[in-house]
């Protein structure tokens, strides 16, 4: 986008001057308050708004230079609420854009069955109608509905705000495993700032009256924001949530203070760890039951109902940082507990062991910021 | 002096069943009439209530047609177009169409509008033309409502055709000023019975029309 501006008849600046350079085969975010311009901005993108100044090039050509029924068939669009059509059937709806460009019923439908478990929608409900759907379904068939003519760009406006936290976090997971699978240039408008650091490989932040903050990736964003709009717009946790973009696999586990509910008294005082005041103890398969302090344990076999609760375990390695002081936090003993990915302990990891390794990944982050601080400045001096 | 006696008599006689004023001949020409008016006011109303309902433009003008059609008194509209044009058809038909002109438009105009407007604006998105966006998605879902117009205006039609004997046209109509004429009142009674049978076979065929035109994705509520 090449200092695109739209401006309406009233006077009224909705874009101003954006320009943006959105990356191929990745999620690309537009966030920003309402009024911002970023579902302007998406719909400048297939036409559904034209610009009343600037260019927008795909692919290095002018997307005026297309017909627009063609450019838009080569995008799928995907709005809030989803915008199903009520009087066709799912399988119909999803066949909507093969159905345009000319391809036959059949060869339609069967793309659409193949959508439909994609988007891990039972196949079940492909002779049902939108009505009959829950709202979390209806948006899986939207996208569904975007991706059937396997176009490379896919504009998609709030999508997911209109359902519930949960739903929303299966459709945001289910969005990225689709992306990982298919590597669409994915552009993302949402109000919800905590979407677009999940989703956004890139994230644009846009400001009231249509004038772009900052554009980064979301670690960047949270790290060092351009200003205090942005800074407000992150809001007040952003140091924790920055932490989802660091690795647990740095954090040194400690190994010994575990052990099994069916161990000896013997085995159980061979595990008690000096600097460690509770042992974990996990079922016979290793999964975590609780921790429990040395002398009650050795007194007997342990008993699962009092144990202290362990908290939520995280995933070593795959889950970040967050994740693992969540853990230590809600743990009363202040101690995380890293498993593996079929949720066998894998070891243990105090408070203390956490905050260090988040000082040495902030201390990482500060200098790569402090870098690109100093470049601004050149620029401004 | 039982109406059900009067209707019962009339259509006892056997009379009543043959010739060119039997109630066959007379129910067809009634079918005729309606049917001729109904198709001229529906080629008015609905292209101009879709395109009107599409662009979302010309509501006050329609409100302000469809009032005044409502308020021409359809008997006088007869008459004058009578004496205007003289013996046929035309001026019978001006006073149907323009009696259901109004609640075709209308209603047309409002379903078209009253289309949610996400799938509208998916449906733009996706590359669909106007016409297709029209057809292939506002008409289907506005389709209960825009039936719901044809079959008020249809029943309308049925009922105010009975006035085209008055010009000396045939129609179930005859029964009821002739009768009138005659004091044969069992005349008059039959008519009406007719008439009223008509107006409610016209909504069964609406009914049937409605379950297999609409896609059941919209027919609840509708």
């Amino acid at each position: 986008m090449d200092s695109v501006t739209k401006r309406y008849p009233d006077g009224t600046v909705a874009v101003d001057r954006l320009s943006l350079e959105i990356p191929d085969r990745s999620i690309t975010v537009l966030v920003g308050p309402s009024g911002c311009g970023k579902t302007t901005t998406l719909r400048m993108i297939n036409r559904m708004v034209e610009p009343s100044e600037g260019r927008i090039l795909l692919d290095g050509a002018d997307i005026q230079e297309q017909p627009v029924n063609t450019l838009r068939r080569s995008m799928g669009y995907v709005i809030q609420n989803a915008g199903l059509f009520p009087h066709r059937t799912i399988v119909d709806n999803i066949a909507t854009v093969p159905r345009l460009l000319g391809w036959g019923r059949n060869k339609a439908r069967a793309r659409a069955a193949e959508l439909m478990e994609r988007v891990g929608l039972d196949a079940s409900l492909a002779k049902r109608y939108p009505y009959q759907l829950s709202g979390g379904q209806q948006q899986r068939v939207g996208v569904a509905r975007a991706l059937a003519a396997d176009p490379p760009v896919l504009l998609m406006d709030e999508p997911f705000s209109a359902v519930d936290p949960v739903v929303r976090k299966g459709l945001q997971d289910e969005l990225l495993r689709i992306q990982d699978e298919l590597g669409k240039t994915v552009v993302f408008v949402t109000h919800d700032i905590d979407e677009a650091v999940k989703l956004g490989t890139m994230v644009a932040v846009l400001r009231t009256g249509g004038r772009l903050a900052q554009y980064a990736p979301p670690a960047e964003l949270l790290s060092a924001p351009a200003d205090g709009f942005v800074e407000d717009f992150l809001g007040a946790d952003r140091g924790i949530r920055r932490l989802s973009f660091f690795a647990s696999g740095g954090l040194r586990l400690q190994k010994s203070p575990i052990v099994s509910v069916d161990s000896t008294a013997e085995q159980i005082a061979a595990r008690v760890t000096p600097g460690v005041p509770y042992l974990l103890v996990t079922d016979p398969d290793g999964r975590p039951l609780g921790w429990g302090e040395p002398d009650e344990l050795t007194a007997g076999s342990p008993d699962p109902d009092r144990l202290l609760p362990h908290g939520r375990p995280f995933e070593y390695g795959s889950e970040s940082l967050r994740a693992a002081l969540d853990g230590a936090v809600l743990s009363p003993t202040g101690w995380a507990v890293a498993v593996d990915g079929t949720g066998r302990v894998v070891g243990v990891v105090s408070q203390q062991a956490i905050g260090e390794a988040i000082r040495s990944a902030h201390a990482g982050g500060r200098s790569a910021a402090g870098t690109e601080a100093g470049a601004e400045a050149g620029v401004a001096g | 002096m039982n109406v059900l006696h009067f209707v019962n008599a009339f259509f006892s006689d056997g009379a009543h069943w043959q010739g060119y004023d039997g109630i066959p001949t007379r129910l067809a020409e009634h079918i005729r009439y309606s049917l001729l008016a109904l198709v001229l006011a529906a080629a008015i109303g609905l292209p101009v209530g879709l395109l009107t309902g599409h662009y979302g433009r010309g509501g006050n003008t329609l409100a302000l047609i469809a009032t005044a059609g409502r308020a021409l008194p359809s008997f006088g509209l007869l008459v004058l177009m009578f004496i205007l044009l003289g013996f046929g058809m035309v001026p019978v038909m001006i006073p149907l169409v323009v009696l259901a002109v109004p609640p075709i438009l209308v209603t047309t105009y409002e379903a078209v509008r009253s289309v949610d407007p996400s799938p509208v604006d998916a449906a733009r998105g996706m590359g669909m033309g106007e016409s297709r966006i029209l057809f292939h998605v506002e008409l289907p879902v506005a389709l209960p409502l825009i039936l719901g117009g044809l079959r008020s205006a249809a029943i309308q039609i049925v009922s105010t055709a009975t006035i085209a004997a008055y010009v000396s046209l045939g129609g179930l109509g005859r029964y009821i000023i002739d009768g009138l004429y005659q004091r044969d009142y069992e005349k008059v009674a039959g008519g009406a019975a007719l008439v009223a049978v008509l107006a409610l076979a016209t909504l069964a065929v609406f009914w049937a029309v409605a379950r297999a035109a609409v896609s059941p994705g919209v027919r609840r509520g509708g």
